[in-house]
């Protein structure tokens, strides 16, 4: 036991050097310098993921205590394994939207507010790791703060005027999610004493029939389901991707809402993980049905969208269903498909909205009428969308068929076999609003015949994700058995 | 067996007293989260995420009260302290929050500059018509 509780100062570093790192972008002023700290940082923390992940997977836990206070006195930092590879899908969407940024927010931010948006992708990237590490229940919160607070900013920052208004709406949602967030924490503080996961997850057997713990457990879910665009939570979504700046909308989509699953894996399997939580609370029908509706309907609301990135924000929401399904299945197959499809959506759909980025970079085109041939033009581009579209259809050899078959295969397990049916059911949805680009993209004469692309700058961080999906989709050998792991840990107890 | 009778009645309103920053918390959480939803000027929707917002610092303040407890700084002969843990987390919460209101407050600036008004209900006509162009 004393070799797996050593102190492990990599992971309050992760925290800590990209928190350091927004601060002193913002000392340095020229956007030259504060792109190149911000990199630097990106792939530095990257490596640290990279680095913890092996030691993670080698030793099961990483531990590490502020100011040397033991738990619960003090705040823990704790990696398992689930943790370990969300914080490496963090990390790796940070390491390669960092050079694709520099050249996309040349021309989409004015220049004396470049360094800006370099501190706040410091923040928000800090953020989002320190919700990932801790293992204190108001230490997270902080976190969550921390990353929403520059996620509103960063949306804000947008071309348009109504990335105002989105960010602004993101706030009100977010900060009701947020607060109800630590309202769900005070809750179990009464009746536990304790903040620190661990110890909740200790305590919880004794006070589960309590209606105090039942409103706890009602606040957090709520909660986290509008930072997660759980549908019917999602109405803050489309707007603030739409209209976020290109790098941006890349990072928050393949991120954020990965993160916030992360908590409610985190609240649900690791507080909740002693008792038998899908038996005392009407959970697993709630759940499903929300999650059929998100894959549904926000699938529906793709097919008719005009702007491709407003099409790509409502399949986000549809493929937060799928995730969501995978967690309310709650067998260890379940998990290994909603935790694996963390990691694969997130390469997709990453990959998708840094090519549309770079559509719009060469030729200000959002909107299926002005992407007509577009595919002629541009192909290098659009042959990086056209592998993420594939991949978020579901077609073999693409991550995305990896995810959805698992999903397949854990629902028949349970025999729930319409629910598998529904999932194939709605990767049907899937091809028509993917064909749909890919057919103006393909099909239309361009009106302007001449071959323009993206910088290289912008296209290579995009083919790197786009190779990661065609390689994660061929071999999925390593990111099946971590997922199977984590689940495994998730299910079993730590 | 009448006396008794009264007896739990009057045990029910000590109790309903007892409680009474508990009901603070909730009357203050709910005219927060209606001003939030209900109103239409975003300055005070800002206001009602304020007070909702509040309700939550009176209820962490409450729970760490311990009846008869003194302050907790260390003192000889004091037997019972308060609980200092929720009372410091609110400070964070506290700042959190004037962060969050200080941002809400600069978008709507930004958006009486870009929009011209404050109003969510002009505002949605204004950006439905932009849709309708694009």
């Amino acid at each position: 036991m004393s070799g797996a509780e050593m102190s492990d100062p990599w992971l309050i570093l992760l925290v800590v050097v990209p928190l350091l790192a927004a601060p002193l972008c913002v000392l340095v002023r020229s956007p030259a310098g504060a792109w190149a700290m911000a990199t630097a940082v990106a792939w530095g923390v990257f490596a640290i993921a990279v680095k913890l992940l092996i030691g993670v997977l080698d030793q099961g836990e990483a531990v590490y205590r502020i100011g040397g206070w033991d738990a619960p006195w003090g705040i823990e930092y704790r990696l398992d394994l689930l943790g370990a590879f969300v914080v490496l899908i963090v990390a790796a969407i940070g390491a390669v939207v960092m050079p694709y940024a520099k050249r996309s927010i040349e021309r989409e931010i004015r220049r004396d507010r470049i360094y800006l948006f370099y501190a706040m992708m410091m923040l928000n990237l800090s953020g989002l790791l320190g919700i990932t590490v801790t293992g204190d229940a108001f230490n997270l919160f902080v976190f969550l703060e921390i990353s929403s607070l520059s996620s509103y900013v960063l949306i804000s920052l947008g071309q348009d005027r109504r990335a105002l208004t989105a960010a602004f709406r993101y706030l009100i949602m977010g900060t009701i999610g947020a607060t109800f967030y630590i309202i769900g924490v005070g809750l179990m503080y009464q009746m536990t004493g304790t903040l620190n996961f661990t110890g909740l997850r200790t305590i919880m057997p004794a006070v589960i029939d309590t209606r105090t713990v039942a409103a706890a457990l009602a606040f957090l879910s709520v909660g986290i389901s509008l930072k997660l665009a759980l549908f019917p939570l999602h109405f803050w979504l489309p707007n603030a991707y739409t209209f976020a700046p290109s790098a941006v909308s890349a990072f928050l989509a393949a991120t954020a809402t990965k993160v916030s699953a992360y908590v409610l894996l985190r609240i649900l399997f690791t507080v909740f993980g002693e008792v038998d939580l899908f038996a005392a609370f009407p959970l697993q029908p709630i759940l499903i049905t929300m999650a059929i509706a998100a894959m549904f309907l926000a699938s529906l609301s793709a097919i008719w969208q005009q702007n491709v990135k407003r099409m790509l924000a409502y399949s986000s929401i549809a493929q937060v269903g799928y995730i969501v399904l995978g967690f309310a299945l709650a067998s260890e197959a379940g998990l290994t498909g909603a935790i694996i499809h963390m990691f694969n959506h997130a390469l997709m759909k990453g990959t998708a909205f840094m090519a549309i980025g770079a559509v719009i970079h060469a030729t200000g085109a959002v909107t299926l009428k002005d992407l007509e041939g577009i595919g002629k033009r541009m192909p290098y581009t659009m042959g990086a969308f056209v592998v993420a579209g594939l991949g978020l259809i579901g077609v073999p050899l693409t991550p995305g068929f990896i995810s959805k078959w698992q999903l397949v295969s854990a629902a028949l397990e349970l025999d729930m076999w319409p629910l598998a049916a529904l999932i194939l059911l709605s990767s049907l949805l899937a091809v028509m609003y993917v064909w749909r680009v890919f057919e103006v993209a393909y099909l239309r004469e361009p009106k302007i015949t001449t071959r323009v692309e993206a910088p290289l700058s912008m296209l290579l961080p995009t083919w790197i994700l786009a190779l990661a999906v065609l390689y994660f989709g061929t071999n999925a050998t390593f990111t099946l058995n971590v997922a199977q792991t984590a689940a495994q840990r998730l299910m079993g107890g730590l | 067996m009448r006396m008794g009778g009264d007896m739990t009645n009057w045990d029910t309103f000590t109790d309903l007293l007892g409680l009474v920053n508990y009901w603070v918390v909730i009357v203050l959480m709910m005219a927060g989260f209606y001003t939030v939803i209900a109103q239409h000027n975003l300055i005070k929707k800002v206001v009602g995420l304020n007070i909702f917002q509040v309700a939550v610092f009176v209820f962490y303040i409450s729970m760490g009260k311990v009846s008869g407890g003194s302050a907790p700084i260390l003192k000889d002969g004091i037997e019972t302290y308060s609980n200092p843990l929720p009372h410091v987390l609110i400070l964070t919460a506290i700042v959190v929050g004037i962060a969050t209101t200080a941002l809400a407050l600069a978008l709507v600036v930004r958006i009486h500059h870009s929009f011209e008004t404050i109003e969510e209900d002009e505002i949605q006509v204004i950006e439905h018509d932009e849709e309708e162009i694009a």
